[in-house]
């Protein structure tokens, strides 16, 4: 299977802590550059996607479209730059490029899009989008008697979308076990907080009563984040959703529990404190 | 044209099993011989438009091929973005299904009235936009979307009583088909209300005009030529569509005509740009808005007298 033109990566990381912390800097680095928004929400779920491409998904970088792997669709689009950043650490497409984000020209649009970008599953950015999609991949998956898991992460704010409920019915009636969905909960939306937006709780019961197997974690919780989306957490015969319970904005005290850094954008000294309490928190 | 729809779409199905069929829980009775026949191929996925299209693509993205049903404006509008972000965006072929064309459930209000559908699906990017004139051709029409790479969308209404069926020529997506000759003026439909177009030929032909009349059943990707041979040959157009008037057939046919730089006696007929509270069948709605035979065969004539050669 190996292709001399196409090298293994050597990945710059040996744990998934690592691994979450080169999200984070990479992410500050790629919103400072492009001048862009969302850096709260990447920081927020930048320990989940470390956790799931670097010890839970079936991938593989030199083949990104191979038919047994692991589908990911990140729902919240915005949040794409730790996408982008996690494919480059884990070998997908040069960490270089990453630089590329959000500038003229370039193919990594600041909402998550899939064109020429290997190991993109789909293009996202209006919310509400992704949990359907995967409920039509889990069921061709179920009917095609595959084993790969579909895999779909939401945002708290994003359960406001009523596609989502629908698909939220869908997934338990079809007894979509293969599906996976992650609920980055970190209590705020883009303007305010969730409970003084639209309130969502209890949300773990109102997705139990739609027949959902319901695992609450810290979503910065390495070890607990890894146990909740193994295998052998899955209930036969119902999709598992992991209410993750975050930050927004981990990792960078300034910006942590803030909406304003659901659209500001680090620069000057701002810049320079969040790269500056990264390297604090560097893990050794 | 719905059961021959039907009728198509089961005969695939039995031939690939790849194909499904989804619906948004529309469809009562009509799909029960398909049911019958491939059950482990249909898919009511319940009232959620949404979910539906953004079923039928990640279904299309492993390999499906999809067809996805509901009547009127609920297939189409009520999860435009998810055929826009979803299946386009992503080359899925998802074929979209939408009963109930323009007037079609006219006497169930302006909720039920499809008629922006045909302007609003040509703006999309990569999606091809079929409306068959009669159940001749939307049974050809099924296997040929399955093939067509990307998203499909597929207007059927109820019932028509034309039938084109006696054409020799196969038909094909983007190729018009000329179903009447004629050299005075060309009247080019879209739609069951090519059934209203061929009426009017007949009424013009007692009046001494030659109508020739071209079922442009593909409203994009567009048949340029066809029209062009149309501006060409009878140097008076008319366009014909049960859709507003903006953006639909008639602007397609004029943006071509435009610029191709003729100077030719031209109409649109189609709905004004309007919502209707009137109740009325299909006929009745049709007849009120200028868009029945009568009316067709007023305007051609109209258009003829100021022919300038």
């Amino acid at each position: 299977m190996t292709d001399p033109s196409h090298p293994a990566p050597i990945n710059r990381w040996k744990t998934t802590e690592e691994l979450a912390w080169r999200v984070r800097r990479h992410a500050i680095r790629m919103v400072h550059l492009g001048k862009s928004s969302h850096i709260g929400s990447v920081l927020s779920i930048a320990d989940i996607l470390a956790v799931l491409y670097g010890a839970v998904l079936r991938i593989d970088p030199l083949h990104p479209d191979m038919p047994d792997r692991d589908r990911f669709i990140l729902s919240k689009g915005h949040a794409g730059a730790g996408v982008y950043a996690t494919l480059a650490e884990c070998g997908f497409f040069s960490v270089e490029i990453l630089k590329n984000h959000y500038q003229n020209g370039s193919k990594l649009s600041g909402h998550v899009s899939h064109i020429n970008m290997p190991g993109v599953e789909f293009s996202t950015g209006s919310l509400g989008h992704g949990l359907p999609v995967n409920c039509g991949r889990a069921y061709a998956a179920k009917k095609a008697g595959a084993d790969h898991r579909i895999v779909t992460l939401l945002s708290d704010g994003e359960c406001d979308e009523g596609s989502n409920w629908e698909a939220f019915l869908f997934a338990p009636h079809h007894k979509l076990d293969n599906l996976l969905v992650i609920i980055d909960y970190n209590k705020l939306q883009s303007i305010k907080s969730i409970a003084d937006t639209l309130g969502l709780d209890p949300l773990d019961e109102k997705l139990k009563a739609f027949g959902w197997n319901v695992i609450e974690v810290d979503g910065h919780g390495h070890e607990q984040l890894k146990a909740a989306m193994a295998r052998s957490s899955i209930k036969k015969g119902q999709p598992t959703c992991i209410i993750a319970n975050t930050t927004k904005g981990k990792g960078i005290p300034f910006m942590e529990n803030s909406v304003l850094w659901h659209y500001r954008s680090p620069q000057g000294e701002e810049y320079a404190a969040a790269m500056a309490a990264l390297e604090e928190s560097r893990p050794q | 044209m719905r059961d021959s729809f039907v009728a198509a779409l089961t005969e695939l199905a039995q031939q690939n099993e790849r194909v499904i069929l989804l619906t948004a829980d529309l469809g009562f009775g009509i799909f029960d011989d398909y049911v019958k026949k491939v059950p482990d191929q249909f898919l009511n996925v319940g009232v959620a438009e949404q979910n539906m299209m953004g079923v039928a693509t990640g279904l299309s993205l492993e390999g499906r091929v999809v067809f996805a049903y509901s009547i009127g404006n609920f297939a189409t509008l009520r999860c435009l973005e998810q055929i826009r972000n979803d299946a386009a965006y992503h080359k899925a072929n998802v074929n979209v299904v939408a009963s109930g064309g323009g007037f079609t459930y006219g006497q169930l209000g302006m909720s039920h009235h499809a008629t922006e559908d045909l302007s609003i699906l040509r703006a999309l990017p990569g999606v091809t936009v079929v409306a068959p004139c009669d159940a001749w051709e939307a049974g050809q029409a099924l296997p040929a979307l399955a093939k067509n790479p990307g998203v499909s969308y597929l207007r059927i209404e109820k019932q028509t009583p034309l039938d084109t069926s006696q054409d020799t020529k196969p038909f094909m997506l983007s190729k018009a088909r000329r179903i009447r000759e004629g050299q005075d003026i060309c009247l080019i439909s879209i739609g069951g209300i090519t059934l209203q177009a061929m009426r009017a030929a007949e009424q013009l032909a007692e009046k001494g005009i030659a109508a020739r009349v071209v079922s442009m059943h593909t409203l994009k990707p567009l048949d340029t030529d066809e029209i062009k041979h149309a501006i060409r040959d009878t140097g008076a157009i008319l366009s014909i569509e049960e859709n507003t008037i903006l953006g639909g057939l008639g602007s397609a046919v004029s943006e071509v005509i435009a610029e191709t730089g003729a100077s030719i006696p031209f109409k649109r007929m189609g709905i004004p740009d309007t919502y209707f509270s009137m109740v009325g069948s299909q006929e009745y709605l049709l007849e009120h808005n200028g868009l029945d035979a009568k009316a067709i065969c007023e305007a051609a004539s109209n258009l003829v007298s100021k022919k300038t050669t």
